[in-house]
């Protein structure tokens, strides 16, 4: 059994049929072709899935499909072609804040929220926002302190 | 891990939802935040014919204040738990713990009502409300009924929710003057489900407990209230003495078992060192207070 | 060639982060191809078993499915492997297939393979499966194990020891005879797993009009799959691409074979459509290798004035029912004994090695192989020497450490040391930890009832592994690495190599090497990786020898392209080539600095004009180069650790405060990708000293096999991590990197096990597993014991 789902996905309005068990992560990644979401426990536990659901960080892996319908996606590709992540990304970029990548989507969509919803995190209280998000690779203090520049350049270029 | 399939409803309201769970003939599943169903169908551990999707319905939405205390809508998410401004005000208790509850994303979209359902014992929510002597307000086909919270965690994952009925709402009484309460957890990691866990509420009136309500998480299979220390600590002083008496009776209210992870014994030891850190930082604040 | 190295040594940004950042990453498990297939497979779920009974009937006519395949379909296609290796003499392990016949040997065999369009349905049919097993005895522990009339792991096996080896000096016994003090332990590090957080996944795809086999893998070493996959089916090998591309980690999880691999390649190799198998968590769990459980028995002899005489070591290593192939599971253990003690001037030793089989999933190398056992035991008894001498943990080692002057030399359990450099790296770590500061602030704390404990781990690495490693055992992996460089037309450069990339940065490195060779910037460098149709075929990425020996694979292949370049150049100028240099994208007259020819020029001139060189000219602006390594076996590292720990005695929970890290890795080409690294490695030696387990019941079955129950090391309880480097460059290259990936992890679980050892110190308790829980150090402490 399909159903219909519309919805909006990085701005655009989206019409398919999907069967009621498919999650939304893996809608993104295999109907829409937005892979840059992804798959690491399917448990809500890894953070590599998320995307904005309406505009606040959902594990993609934990929502069906169906449960998104009108409602307004944002996926790391979307967020990226937006401009929205640029700053967060250059820093990533000259910390060198990844390695294999996989759990980068993920770490940035969390950044990104913690950014828009609290002022002026400490680094206590980014690794405490960090707590969902897995990484193998980095040992997290390179992610730490790419989202703590990104903090004071934001605070510097609002001052300025 | 993808589910074994499944048709999907999206329910208007309670009534459609009750009608469609009726010709379901009991093989359908509530879904509301399904931060617990859909792994659980991804683990494929469950296979019902059908999801009755509830996330919509206004009646299990809100958080209101009322003459009869707070009602929490079975639809809050546990962020709005952790910053709605009633709840910091009327049921700080909830608030305090529901920033040990998983992760800011879960915390999104995972419901206080289907958290409660689930009664997972290891969770916090579930201790809280024992704490705080909430009462449950179901809707099934026979109407609507209150449950309060001592009639309502049943066994491990099984509460008084009959198959059909709906939690719509729960019900927070208001809390007393001198309400003096704290929430605190050891887990291994932050946002894991604890080692041992637990929520105290005390009325402290001129130093004395008069009244206790201690409930603890992780240590059997509901949310266990430790009413020996909760006797040992009314129409006492908060003070060490006291307080080294009530940790020293904590084990006859609980006996863990061993697991795979902590001998139970163990499990014990932590509950009784939380609950002296708790019960301390309870009688500093009166202190401080106090003082000032 | 250009005279001036300007880009090694910097910290050059990774251009390929950039498509990662824009969540446009390219991995195995992304990839659609036409007409794809789904594969899912019905495991056992019992460790030990006879199959009695397989019906797949109901599974094939299930919607969506296109073929059920058991181990008749399936296993007639493909050789079996069995592992071993020359070099460990009477090692045995039994031969594998793809799916099990007749006996299930873990819990997680894959018994039946679904293939259908799509996962969902795939997992579906699974569940239509009918699996009968009369239940074997499991083998699971381990002294036990070896006991006459103990149940086998496997049919076939005369009992369950993999292999046994003994490493002994002459003096050994002597040593402890005259020794006036003598520690010991009985130290046990649980079995762990490597958790990439892309699982393994693979697509393969057979083409029957050109016979021609394509597997997408997610893997570290393309040409080794390219290699077993030819082999194992029957196909030469030219006929077999292995595309390696984005990988989501792989910290050597990635390079042993595995059924489910082996199973999408015969499944396409029968149904020519793509067969596409990602690993969910759950299997990843229950058929990765783990790695790393060890119960090591251990005593160090020193003389009165705490000088390390010898020590003595057994160490038994349980592996899973098999041993992986095509390395074995032997090498972790064998490198465990071989690098106890290894930092010391210790004139004797004597290792014993057993390793054993259990009904368990296989376990085999992991990041930083042996190294974090042999540091651990080797660290903890060092530490315990010093408490009972009464000399201070940093001083033991000034005094016991092999002096940076005694270069060249050899360890008592035969590795050759080149130069290594413990003496400045413990100095620099003094300097960079305050430490006398940090133990008057921990004395003052203690009175406050705050117990903090403080932990220094030395530690020698093992890089740059030459053929001695696998090649000479016999095994089809390689230690040499190949490169094509060549300048394009327009004046760019190309570089493509056999080294790989999982993120560390080896495309970064290799380009900023190229670059210097031909005076361009690394911008102007595109490196090509992961692919055995475009790239020379290498060793790849394994045993810390990326920059190594991949580094100085591409550097003589710059210098050979450079030579070129000038030969060309000199040609069209009149010009000796000698006298010319490259600079700034251009051929230079060396002496002077004055730019003669571009090289878009030169470019141009060898692609369109090659008419107008003089006779004789050689016009290949593509050039090849393969390298081993011919000096030394190995390219030792060295370094030291420490860590700073709070324990609350109460709930027996540990804070890690900060970390320390002082490495020479020799030539340092890119300072930034380095330092993450070491932090990466440190982060992942923590995690099995305090949180990570596979935790099995008597019946073998795991019990914590889902990442909600098994605990990686996360964002919140990790500490900063605080790195100095020594530099002491190899003289077996131009280059003269060695590697460093295992660095972090060799030492890290070491520093912070006497970290907690310390705090813990004045209650008398100590800790000699890992991981260690709250629950284990409330043990050591006596508390909370009911």
């Amino acid at each position: 059994m399909t159903l219909p789902l519309h919805l909006t996905v990085n701005g655009q309005s989206v019409a398919e049929h999907v069967e009621p068990r498919t999650s939304l992560a893996d809608f993104l990644r295999d109907r829409l072709r937005l892979t840059g979401t992804h798959l690491g426990c399917e448990m809500g536990v890894c953070g590599a899935c998320l995307v904005l659901l309406d505009g606040k960080p959902v594990h993609g892996c934990l929502v069906l499909a169906v449960q998104a319908a009108g409602s307004e996606v944002q996926t790391i590709e979307g967020l990226a072609e937006s401009g929205a992540l640029a700053d967060l990304q250059r820093a990533f970029h000259e910390r060198n804040a990844l390695q294999c990548g996989y759990c980068t989507p993920g770490m940035l969509i969390t950044a990104h929220s913690l950014l828009e919803t609290t002022p002026a995190p400490d680094r206590g209280e980014i690794r405490t926002a960090l707590s969902g998000n897995f990484c193998r690779c980095t040992g997290y203090e390179s992610i730490v302190d790419a989202i703590a520049v990104t903090i004071e350049r934001r605070a510097e270029g609002a001052g300025a | 891990m993808k589910p074994p399939p499944f048709d999907y409803q999206l329910a208007d309201s309670v009534s459609q939802a009750l009608d469609l769970y009726a010709r379901s003939e009991g093989d359908a599943l509530w879904l509301a935040g399904g931060h617990s169903i859909v792994p659980s169908l991804a683990l494929r551990l469950q296979a019902p014919s059908l999801l009755i999707d509830i996330s919509r319905l206004p009646e299990l939405m809100g958080i209101t204040l009322t003459e009869e205390g707070l009602r929490i809508g079975a639809l809050a998410t546990h962020a709005q738990i952790l910053s709605d401004p009633l709840v910091r005000t009327h049921a700080p208790l909830l608030s305090e713990a529901a920033a040990h509850v998983a992760h800011p994303a879960i915390r999104n979209r995972a419901t206080f009502g289907g958290n409660l359902v689930l009664a997972d014992p290891a969770s916090e929510f579930p201790a809280v409300v024992r704490c705080l002597d909430a009462v449950f307000d179901i809707v099934g086909p026979e109407g609507a009924r209150q449950v309060g919270v001592e009639d309502f965690f049943l066994d491990l994952f099984t509460t008084a929710l009959e198959p059909g009925e709906i939690l719509r709402s729960v019900l927070i009484p208001p809390a007393p003057a001198s309400l003096r309460c704290g929430f605190d957890e050891l887990a291994r990691r932050h946002g894991d489900f604890a080692m041992v866990g637990a929520a105290v509420w005390l009325v402290v009136a001129e130093g004395v407990t008069t009244e206790a309500r201690i409930c603890f998480h992780s240590v059997g299979p509901t949310p266990m209230r430790a009413t020996l220390v909760e006797e040992a600590l009314r129409g006492r002083p908060l003070a060490a003495d006291e307080i080294n008496a009530a940790q020293a009776v904590l084990g006859n209210d609980l006996d863990p078992a061993d697991d795979v992870t902590l001998p139970g014994a163990t499990r014990l030891h932590l509950a009784r060192v939380l609950l002296g850190r708790i019960l301390h930082r309870l009688a500093g604040q009166t202190a401080m207070e106090t003082a000032a | 060639m250009s005279d001036r190295p300007a880009h090694i040594g910097q910290p050059h940004l990774r251009h390929n982060a950039l498509r990662h950042l824009a969540g446009r990453g390219a991995y195995v498990s992304d990839l659609q191809l036409p007409r794809m297939l789904h594969a899912a497979f019905l495991r056992s779920p019992m460790a030990h078993g006879l199959i009695t009974a397989l019906d797949v009937e109901e599974a094939r006519t299930a919607p969506g499915v296109v073929a059920v395949f058991t181990a008749a379909e399936l296993n007639a296609r493909c050789k079996s492997w069995t592992s071993g290796l020359g070099h460990f003499a009477g090692m045995v392990s039994v031969p594998q297939n793809i799916l099990a016949e007749r006996e299930v040997l873990w819990a997680g065999h894959p018994v039946a393979m679904v293939v259908a369009r799509s996962r969902a349905e795939a997992e579906d049919a699974c569940e239509r499966i009918l699996l009968d097993l009369d239940e074997l005895e499991p083998v699971s522990g381990v002294d036990e194990v070896l006991l006459p009339g103990a149940p086998l792991a496997a049919d076939g096996l005369e009992s369950n020891l993999c292999f046994r080896t003994e490493l002994k000096t002459e003096g050994v016994a002597q040593a402890f005879a005259r020794a006036a003090h003598v520690v010991e332990g009985d130290y046990a590090f649980g079995r762990h797993t490597p958790v990439t957080l892309e699982p393994r996944a693979v697509v393969a795809d057979y083409t029957p009009s050109s016979g021609q086999l394509t597997v997408h893998h997610g893997t570290q070493t393309p040409y080794q799959f390219q290699d077993i996959y030819a082999r194992q089916f029957g196909l030469p090998d030219h006929k077999v691409r292995v595309i390696a591309p984005d990988v989501g980690g792989s910290f050597g999880m990635k390079l042993h074979l595995y059924n489910e691999e082996m199973a999408a390649v015969a499944a396409t190799l029968i149904l020519h459509r793509p067969v596409r198998f990602v690993a969910d968590r759950l299997e990843s769990f229950v058929s990765d290798i783990h790695a790393r459980e060890h119960h090591v028995r251990a005593r160090m002899a020193l003389d009165a004035d705490g000088t390390i005489l010898a020590m003595d070591v057994e160490d038994r290593t349980p592996i899973g029912a098999f041993s992986a192939y095509p390395r074995t599971s032997v090498v972790e253990g064998n490198q465990s004994i071989r690098l106890m003690g290894a930092p010391y001037r210790m004139p004797d030793y004597r290792g014993e090695l057993k390793v054993l089989f259990q009904n368990k999933v296989q376990a085999s190398q992991y990041r930083a192989v042996g190294h974090p056992i042999a540091c651990q035991v080797t660290e903890a008894l060092v530490d315990q020497a010093a408490a009972l001498l009464n000399i201070d943990p940093w001083e033991i080692r000034a005094r016991n450490v092999v002096p940076d002057d005694a270069y060249p030399c050899t360890s008592p359990t035969g590795y050759q040391f080149e130069k290594l450099s413990h003496e400045k790296s413990l100095r620099l770590l003094r300097e960079m930890i305050d430490y006398d500061g940090l133990r008057r602030d921990q004395a003052e704390l203690r009175n406050a009832g705050i117990h903090r404990g403080i932990g220094l781990a030395t530690f020698v690495e093992i890089t740059n592994p030459g053929a001695a490693f696998y090649g000479v055992g016999g095994a089809r992996i390689s230690a040499q690495d190949g490169a094509v460089v060549r300048l394009t037309p327009g004046g760019e450069v190309h570089c493509a190599i056999s080294v790989t990339e999982q993120g560390q940065g080896t495309e970064t490195i290799m380009a900023q090497i190229v670059a210097d060779q031909l005076g361009v910037n690394p911008d102007q460098v595109k490196v090509t990786t992961g692919d055995t149709d475009t790239t020379p075929s290498g060793g790849a990425a394994w045993a810390c020898r990326g920059a190594g020996i991949g580094g100085e694979t591409a550097l003589r292949a710059g210098r050979k392209l450079a030579r070129r370049i000038a030969e060309i150049a000199g040609a069209v100028l009149q010009a000796d080539p000698d006298t010319l240099a490259l600079r700034d994208g251009a051929v230079v007259d060396a002496a002077t600095g004055v730019e003669r020819l571009t090289l878009a020029e030169v470019g141009r001139i060898a692609t369109y004009r090659p008419e107008t060189l003089p006779a004789g000219t050689d016009n290949s602006l593509s050039v090849a180069q393969h390298f081993a390594p011919t000096g030394y076996p190995f390219g030792f590292t060295n370094g030291v650790q420490a860590a700073l720990v709070e324990v609350d005695v109460e709930t027996g929970m540990v804070r890690l405060l900060k970390h320390w890290v002082v490495e020479d890795c020799g030539r340092i080409i890119n300072p930034l990708l380095v330092d993450e690294q070491i932090r990466g490695g440190v982060v992942q030696g923590l995690g099995p000293a305090l949180f990570e387990e596979c935790l099995y019941d008597e019946n073998g079955q795991l019990q914590n096999g889902s990442l909600a129950d098994y605990l990686v090391p996360m964002a919140c309880e990790m500490p900063d991590i605080i790195i100095g480097h020594v530099e002491t460059p190899t003289e077996d290259t131009i280059l003269g990197a060695k590697g460093v990936g295992e660095a972090g992890t060799a030492a890290a679980g070491a520093a912070v096990m006497n970290a907690v050892n310390d705090a813990l110190s004045p209650f008398g308790a100590r800790l000699m597993q890992t991981p260690m829980t709250p629950a284990r150090i409330l043990a050591a402490l006596c508390v909370g014991q009911g």
